[in-house]
């Protein structure tokens, strides 16, 4: 599978992407994908995406909500949002529910992942995709997209832990820092938020996330790009 | 599925005006908002911006101002601003800038506008003007003391002036008269470091005008000494990113009245505690530090601009009549000094040696917001007007024209530098006073006061002082004098009628108010400068003559300290009432009305105007008119 190597071409790949998809659902959105190669940031139509999941392990856990919130550098449209509670094939462990704060009776009503894939991906379409930490929704969305519609879906997001990470983890500073045995800063999405001045958001739902996620992505910008930077030099 | 915004709708339910409305509507409220990140000083709405949603702050703080500049607000987590933008055909009339990095929540015009129809008291808290919201962005402006936010490096105006330890007492001496300084600096002059050329001077003690007298002339010390047996040794210094506040506490602890302030044991230059003194606020200091640095007249003008906003937050922070005429005098003096520089660089050196002197209000540290410049010069005795009258007449001019512009207006009387009558030199001032003083006529003497309260601000400043000597030494020996200033000084009367009722302005623009300057603050500084010069004060401040006046015990028992409550009261309503203006964006002025003063400020008042009254009566029996 391709992955991020130094001559690779985001462009290029979604191109070839748009052509050699089967299903339309995956053909429409790999064509609205194919932004600009100088989109710059403040031309940017983002979306943070969130899902809360019962694991770390796309092949063996699931899906238990989904969060979303179109935005601009200008204005993060909470009018917008979208929330979604999904039914997982599994049984629920006591522990997870814990952690999402979501009812039993809530998930008992709730749709299958496969009712509202389509309309996950139709809020993707034409917008540029901001995660914290890409791992989970790039692994847990193509690894539905091949159980449910039989191909694969990678595409570039934008990862602010990943803004993170170069800010504080790389550089010679820390690496001496972390020879000395010195403690990095973390880069949770919470205590990466603390840097920017952004309160502390008390629920933890994959639609507080997703909020949380597009303001930290504001911050990110406004503290250490110019807006007029590509989008493309974001992408993971 | 439509988003439920919990976490949004929990925030927003805590803070009035939201916390009036029921939860079903704060949800939809909550789901309803846009949200921005704003950086630490980015503009949220600049003025003239349309506006249309309704502004709540989730985190951070916002800072909203006048038109003019001025703070009129500064709101934090949980407060809304943008409302009087909304109910104003949406236009944005205070702008708001973010004062550290903040979020926003902005809840749009039509869920805003139903709300205030839905919601009595939703619409009562946005449409009222809260005072009480004012009232607590005031309160923190005062809280935030100026002296413990500026570095003492920004007191700095001059070099410091340093002399060899290699050098006598005597070079020491000449060094410090020549340079009009009270205090020297004694360094160790290090060879140049390779090749740039540029010596390293390390400070090694400090000598002092107290230490002349204390331990070179009184105990009879042979002046050809080395300097560095009497100085004080490895003094005590600042590094140049203290606080003035601690440089405040450092002096008032150890007794120090000078501080050298060092860069890495450099000498960058030398504070005393009268320019702390002096220099309280924040922003007075910080505008002296600006005008010095600007090189051009326009520029200058810029930096005029925000000399009223400095006005109003010295006023604000509580400080007193005195303080604040300090404050703005060395704005002033300032101006007139860089502009004299600037004057200069473009004339190049002046041809003879000058003084330019400051005259009235400036003079006596008293300045306040409108004020025309009075100004003169002191030409030395080499002047020759063929050869010179040239250089000296554009130098005039382009402080007067340079002065305008930064809002200090040409003198109506044109008591200016410009006017050929008043660049006289030193011999020629000398018998203009003589004349004045001798031959004392009060029509003459009318438009002349001024000039008895005289400052050096530029050049040879030791001229102004030696000429004022020559002045009070003149002026307390002649009787005829005295009489004839004490009987201008009673020409302007306190607005008082025969019941002690106020008596007002009867027509004009300014018809039933009072004018506090003529009829307060300026006949009082006329009668107290009488008493000065009788008893040979050399103080030119109304306050600090006030104070020599009393030590010479002319004054009925009492009469000196209800004058200079009287004056500090007067001009205390004089500036109050000038920062009203200015935060209502009127222009500045003089008038009260007394209908809008509360009973207690009006019997205060009246109580300030009669002892002007009383004192004038006093004046004419002191100094009587034969």
């Amino acid at each position: 599978m391709a992955r991020v190597v130094d001559s690779f071409s985001w462009h290029e790949y979604l191109r070839q992407q748009a052509k050699d998809s089967q299903h339309p659902l995956l053909k429409d959105f790999f064509v609205s994908q194919d932004f600009p190669e100088d989109l710059s940031l403040d031309q940017t139509e983002f979306v943070a995406l969130d899902f809360e999941t019962t694991g770390l392990d796309p092949e063996n856990d699931e899906i238990v909500s989904i969060g979303l919130v179109p935005f601009t550098m200008q204005r993060i449209k909470v009018a917008k949002a979208k929330h979604w509670i999904v039914r997982p094939k599994c049984q629920l462990t006591d522990d997870s529910i814990v952690i999402h704060g979501i009812t039993h009776s809530e998930i008992l009503n709730a749709p299958l992942i496969s009712e509202v894939l389509e309309k996950v991906i139709q809020e993707l379409s034409g917008k540029v995709v901001v995660v914290h930490y890409r791992y989970i929704e790039s692994e847990f969305l193509n690894s539905v997209v091949v159980k449910e519609l039989g191909e694969e879906m990678w595409f570039p997001m934008v990862d602010t832990m990943q803004i993170e990470a170069q800010q504080h983890r790389c550089g010679w500073r820390s690496k001496l820092k972390r020879l000395f045995g010195g403690k990095l800063p973390s880069i949770r999405l919470v205590d990466s938020r603390l840097r920017y001045g952004l309160p502390r958001y008390h629920m933890h739902s994959a639609m507080t996330d997703a909020i949380a996620t597009a303001e930290l992505l504001q911050a990110q910008v406004r503290h250490r790009f110019p807006e007029t930077t590509p989008v493309s030099e974001l992408w993971q | 599925m439509e988003a439920e915004q919990i976490e949004i709708a929990e925030f927003l339910g805590r803070y009035p005006p939201f916390s009036f409305l029921p939860e079903k509507t704060l949800h939809r409220v909550a789901s309803s908002v846009e949200i921005t990140y704003f950086r630490q000083g980015a503009d949220v709405y600049r003025f003239g911006d349309e506006i249309h949603d309704l502004c709540f702050i989730r985190s951070g703080s916002i800072e909203i101002y006048r038109r003019n500049g001025n703070l009129y607000n500064r709101l934090s987590v949980g407060d809304v601003f943008g409302q009087l933008g909304l109910l104003m055909k949406n236009r944005i009339r205070l702008p708001s800038r973010a004062l550290e990095d903040s979020l926003i929540y902005f809840i749009p015009e039509a869920v805003f506008n139903e709300l205030c129809d839905n919601f009595e008291e939703f619409a009562y808290y946005v449409e009222i003007d809260d005072k009480r919201k004012m009232n607590k962005a005031v309160q923190q402006q005062r809280e935030e003391s100026a002296l413990s936010s500026v570095k003492v490096s920004s007191l700095i105006v001059r070099q410091p002036v340093m002399i060899s330890m290699d050098a006598s007492i005597r070079q020491a001496a000449l060094k410090m008269t020549n340079e009009s300084v009270s205090s020297l600096l004694i360094v160790d002059e290090e060879a140049p470091l390779e090749d740039n050329g540029v010596c390293r001077n390390t400070l090694v003690g400090i000598l002092t005008d107290r230490d002349l007298r204390t331990r070179v002339v009184s105990q009879g010390i042979d002046l050809d000494q080395s300097v560095a047996n009497v100085m004080t040794h490895s003094p005590k210094t600042l590094d140049k990113d203290t606080y003035v506040f601690e440089a405040m506490l450092t002096m008032l602890r150890f007794n120090l009245h000078h501080l050298p302030v060092v860069d890495h044991g450099e000498p960058l230059g030398v504070i005393a505690i009268s320019d702390i003194v002096r220099y309280e606020s924040k922003n007075s200091l910080f505008i002296v530090g600006l005008i010095h640095r600007q090189h051009s007249t326009e520029e200058l003008v810029a930096v005029s601009k925000d000399v009223q906003s400095c006005f109003v937050r010295m006023v604000h922070q509580e400080s007193n009549a005195h303080m604040i005429g300090s404050a703005m005098s060395v704005i002033g003096r300032s101006f007139k000094q860089r502009l004299l520089e600037l004057a200069e660089e473009k004339l190049g050196p002046p041809p003879v040696p000058y003084c330019f002197l400051a005259l009235g209000s400036m003079a006596r540290d008293e300045q306040l917001l409108i004020t025309d410049q009075d100004n003169a010069l002191i030409l030395s005795n080499e002047y020759d007007a063929a050869k010179h009258s040239a250089y000296f007449e554009a130098l005039s001019e382009f402080v007067s024209e340079g002065l305008d512009k930064c809002g200090y207006p040409l003198c109506t009387g044109r008591i200016m530098a410009t006017n050929p009558r008043w660049r006289k030199t030193i011999t020629e001032w000398r018998e203009c006073f003589a004349d004045w003083i001798d031959h004392p006529n009060p029509d003459a003497l009318l438009h002349s006061s001024v000039f008895f309260d005289l400052e050096g601000v530029y050049g040879k400043t030791e001229w102004a002082e030696d000429l004022y000597r020559f002045v009070v030494n003149r002026a307390k020996n002649s009787p005829k004098f005295l009489a004839s200033l004490a009987r201008n000084a009673l020409l302007r009367t306190p607005p008082l009628g025969f019941f002690k009722e106020f008596v007002m302005e009867q027509d004009g623009e300014h018809r039933r108010t009072i004018n506090l300057k003529r009829r307060g603050t300026a006949p009082l500084a006329d009668l107290i400068r009488v008493h000065a010069l009788a008893v040979g004060s050399t103080s030119r401040n109304s306050i600090d003559r006030l104070d020599d006046v009393i030590k010479a015990g002319i004054l009925p028992d009492k009469r000196g300290q209800e004058l200079k409550y009287a004056m500090e009261y007067l001009a205390m309503v004089r500036i109050r009432h000038q920062v009203e203006d200015v935060e209502e964006s009127r222009e500045p002025d003089n008038n009260i009305e007394p209908d809008t003063l509360s009973d207690i400020e009006r019997r205060n008042l009246k109580e300030a105007f009669n002892v002007l009254n009383n004192s004038q009566r006093f004046l004419k029996y002191r100094y009587p008119f034969s």
